[in-house]
C-alpha cells in the first residue's frame, strides 16, 4: 500500500526584507516578498528521501495562506513533491497558531496521510509548536525536532538533540514528524523539476470544504490578542575602534568600565 | 489569592534557572504552584519553596522518561484540573513549548510563546514578546481560556521569596496517546563545565572568521576568562567547527545575556534574530562594513586572532 506523506509548509516574509506590522497588528504582506520558509525545505527534502526509500509513496505539500502562498507550493513541487493542497479563505486572515493548527489538521485529514512532516519552526513566527499541535489534534504520536529520520515497516525512527540529552525515538505510523536544519541539506529544484511542477495538480480548499466555521479562525476567532507593536528603538551608535595593536586592551578597558571584569 | 501553575524544568531534581525566573514572574500574577515530574521531582521542592512556590505538586512515574512529551502534558492537565489557576507558565525550551501548546488546545485556551516579560493586566497577564528578529516589541494577552504562556530564559531576575512549598503527590492518569512515542535511548550531553548557553550572563561567540574547529580554542579561552558560555554562528556550525547545540540564531538558540561578544561574525539577520536583545553587544571583526557593527556598544575592527587573545590575557591579568 502506498505511503501517504503530507508536508506542511509555510509561506513567510523574506527575513532580509523590511518586515513590519499592518494597522490591524498582523504582518503587513504588502511591502515584503514572500517565500517558502527555509526550514520547511528540510521537511520537503526528508519527505522526498523517505518516499524514495519506500516501495510506493506519494508526497503532498500543504499550506494555509493567501493567494501568493502558491509560490511556496510551487517551490516544493519543483523540488519533487507530487501534488499540492492550498487552503485559502479570506476569513483566515490573522489566524493565530491555535486556529492555524485546526485548519492544518482538518486539511491533513481531508488529504489522507500516514506521515505528516514539517520544519522545526517557521522563520517568521518561530514558535515551533505547530507539529505538536497537529499531533495533539490528529491524536497520533509526535516525533519532533529530529536531526535524523527514517521510516521502515510502518515505524518512524529518529534522533532528537535536546538541551540536556540526545534521544533516539520510535513511533508507529500514522505520526507527525518535524525535522531540524541538521537533518540534511535540501536539494535545489532542477530545471526539469521546475518545468514538471507547472503541470502538477494544486488543489484549493476553503473553510467550507473543511467544515470549519469562520468564527473559529481569523483575527476575530484568535485565542490571543496583540494590543501593541512598537519598533525597537535603534541602538545608539557604539564606539568603534580600529586595532592598531592595542585593540584587545582597549576592549578590556571598555568591559572593565561596564563592570564585566 | 489566585494561583498560577508553573511547570518545572529540572534534570534529576536539579532545577534549572529559567524555572526560578518563572517563579519571580508568577508572583506578579498570583501565588505560584509548581509542578515537577519525572525522576527526582520531589528533590526540587526545597529550592522551589525558597523561590515562592506555595505548593509543589510532584509525580515521579517512569512514563515521563520512557515516552516523549505527552505524559508531561497529561500531568500538566491533571495539575490544571486540581488547581484551577489563572495562568499556566512554562519555560520556553523546545519541549516546554510543545507541552504548553498541547495543553492549550486541550483546555481550550490561547497560547503565547517566548514571552520576554510578564505583567498583571486588567484582562489577565500581559506578555511582552520580540518579533521580526527582535526589531519589534509586542504586548499580547490570551483572549480565550486560561492563559498558557512560555517564557524565555533571562527574562526576569531570580528573586528568593520564602513560601510554604508544601509537597503533594499529584495523581496523573495517562492518556491513550501517552505511550505513542518511545524513547529508545537517551544520551546525556557531556558537560563542558561552562554555563548553559541560554542561561549565561555572558556569551562569547565565534563565526566564519574563526576559520577552523581548532581555532575555537581562542574563543573558549576568552569565554573561560569571563565565566561565559560559548556560542557559534550557523556558518561555523555548518562547517563542523562547533556543535549545533551551541548555535546562536534563528535556527539555533536565542540568547539574551548581559554581555554578548561576537568574534568573526558578520551579523546576518538570522544571527541577529538570536542575539539582538542582549544588553551589551561587543564585536571583533576584520571587515569594518560587517552589519554586526550596527548593533554594537563597542566594536574593534581587527583580526580576531590578534584582538581576542590580547583581550583574554588582559582580563586574566586584571583578575590576577
Amino acid at each position: 500500500m502506498s505511503l501517504r506523506i503530507v508536508v506542511c509548509v509555510k509561506y513567510v516574509p523574506d527575513a532580509t526584507g523590511d518586515r513590519h506590522f499592518a494597522d490591524d497588528l498582523t504582518l503587513d504582506r504588502e511591502d515584503v516578498d514572500g517565500l517558502l520558509s527555509e526550514l520547511d525545505e528540510y521537511a520537503v527534502e526528508q519527505a522526498l528521501q523517505i518516499a524514495d526509500a519506500a516501495d510506493d509513496a506519494e508526497v503532498t505539500v500543504l499550506t494555509v495562506g493567501p493567494e501568493d502562498a502558491k509560490d511556496a507550493l510551487r517551490k516544493a513541487l519543483s523540488m519533487g513533491a507530487d501534488r499540492a493542497v492550498h487552503v485559502e479563505d479570506d476569513d483566515l486572515h490573522g489566524s493565530d497558531v491555535i486556529g492555524t493548527s485546526l485548519v492544518l489538521a482538518k486539511a491533513v485529514e481531508e488529504t489522507g496521510y500516514d506521515l505528516v512532516i514539517s520544519g522545526m519552526a517557521s522563520t517568521d513566527g518561530t514558535m515551533g509548536v505547530v507539529p505538536a499541535l497537529l499531533a495533539e489534534r490528529l491524536g497520533v504520536p509526535q516525533v519532533t525536532l529530529l536531526s535524523q529520520v527514517s521510516v521502515e515497516g510502518g515505524v518512524v525512527r529518529g534522533r532528537r538533540d535536546g538541551d540536556s540529552a540526545s534521544e533516539e525515538l520510535e513511533a508507529s505510523l500514522p505520526a507527525v514528524v518535524s525535522v531540524t536544519d541538521q537533518s540534511g541539506e535540501a536539494r535545489y529544484p532542477s530545471f526539469k523539476g521546475i518545468m514538471a511542477a507547472k503541470k502538477k495538480p494544486v488543489k484549493s480548499l476553503d473553510l467550507d470544504d473543511l467544515g470549519i466555521d469562520a468564527d473559529e479562525v481569523g483575527l476575530a476567532g484568535s485565542w490571543t490578542a496583540v494590543d501593541s507593536a512598537a519598533e525597537r528603538p535603534a541602538r545608539t551608535a557604539g564606539t568603534i575602534v580600529k586595532d592598531e595593536g592595542e585593540g584587545g586592551k582597549q576592549l578590556a578597558g571598555f568591559l572593565a568600565g561596564q563592570k564585566f571584569i | 489569592m489566585a494561583e498560577v501553575l508553573v511547570f518545572v524544568d529540572h534534570v534529576d531534581g536539579a532545577v534549572r534557572k529559567p524555572t526560578l525566573e518563572l517563579l519571580t514572574l508568577a508572583r506578579r500574577v498570583g501565588e505560584p504552584v509548581a509542578l515537577a515530574v519525572g525522576a527526582g521531582a520531589s528533590d526540587t521542592a526545597g529550592v522551589l519553596a525558597e523561590h515562592g512556590a506555595v505548593k509543589v505538586l510532584v509525580s515521579e512515574a517512569s512514563e515521563y522518561g520512557d515516552f516523549l512529551v505527552v505524559p508531561k502534558v497529561d500531568a500538566l492537565q491533571a495539575a490544571y484540573g486540581a488547581v484551577s489557576p489563572v495562568a499556566v507558565l512554562v519555560p520556553s525550551s523546545a519541549e516546554g513549548k510543545e507541552i504548553a501548546a498541547r495543553l492549550a488546545v486541550r483546555i481550550g485556551s490561547g497560547l503565547i510563546t517566548d514571552a520576554v516579560d510578564l505583567e498583571a493586566g486588567e484582562q489577565g497577564p500581559v506578555a511582552t514578546q520580540s518579533a521580526f528578529a527582535a526589531s519589534f516589541t509586542t504586548k499580547s494577552r490570551v483572549s480565550r481560556g486560561t492563559p498558557v504562556i512560555t517564557v524565555k530564559p533571562n527574562s526576569a531576575p531570580v528573586e528568593p521569596a520564602s513560601a510554604a512549598g508544601a509537597v503533594e503527590e499529584l495523581a496523573v492518569e495517562f492518556s491513550a496517546g501517552a505511550s505513542g512515542t518511545k524513547v529508545l535511548s537517551r544520551t546525556p550531553r557531556e558537560s563542558t563545565g561552562r554555563p548553559e548557553l541560554t542561561e549565561a550572563a555572558i556569551v562569547v561567540s565565534g563565526g566564519r572568521g574563526v576559520n577552523g574547529a581548532e581555532n575555537f580554542a581562542v574563543i573558549e579561552a576568552l569565554a573561560d576568562s569571563l565565566g561565559a558560555a560559548v556560542g557559534a554562528s550557523r556558518a561555523a556550525v555548518d562547517a563542523g567547527w562547533y556543535p549545533h547545540t551551541n548555535q546562536v540564531g534563528q535556527t539555533g538558540k536565542s540568547v539574551s545575556p548581559q554581555l554578548y561578544i561576537a568574534s568573526g561574525i558578520s551579523g546576518a539577520i538570522q544571527h541577529r534574530a538570536g542575539m539582538q536583545t542582549s544588553k551589551t553587544i561587543v564585536a571583533v571583526n576584520k571587515d569594518s562594513e560587517a552589519p554586526i557593527f550596527d548593533l554594537v556598544d563597542y566594536g574593534v575592527v581587527g583580526d580576531l586572532f590578534d584582538v581576542v587573545p590580547q583581550l583574554t590575557e588582559e582580563i586574566n591579568t586584571r583578575k590576577g
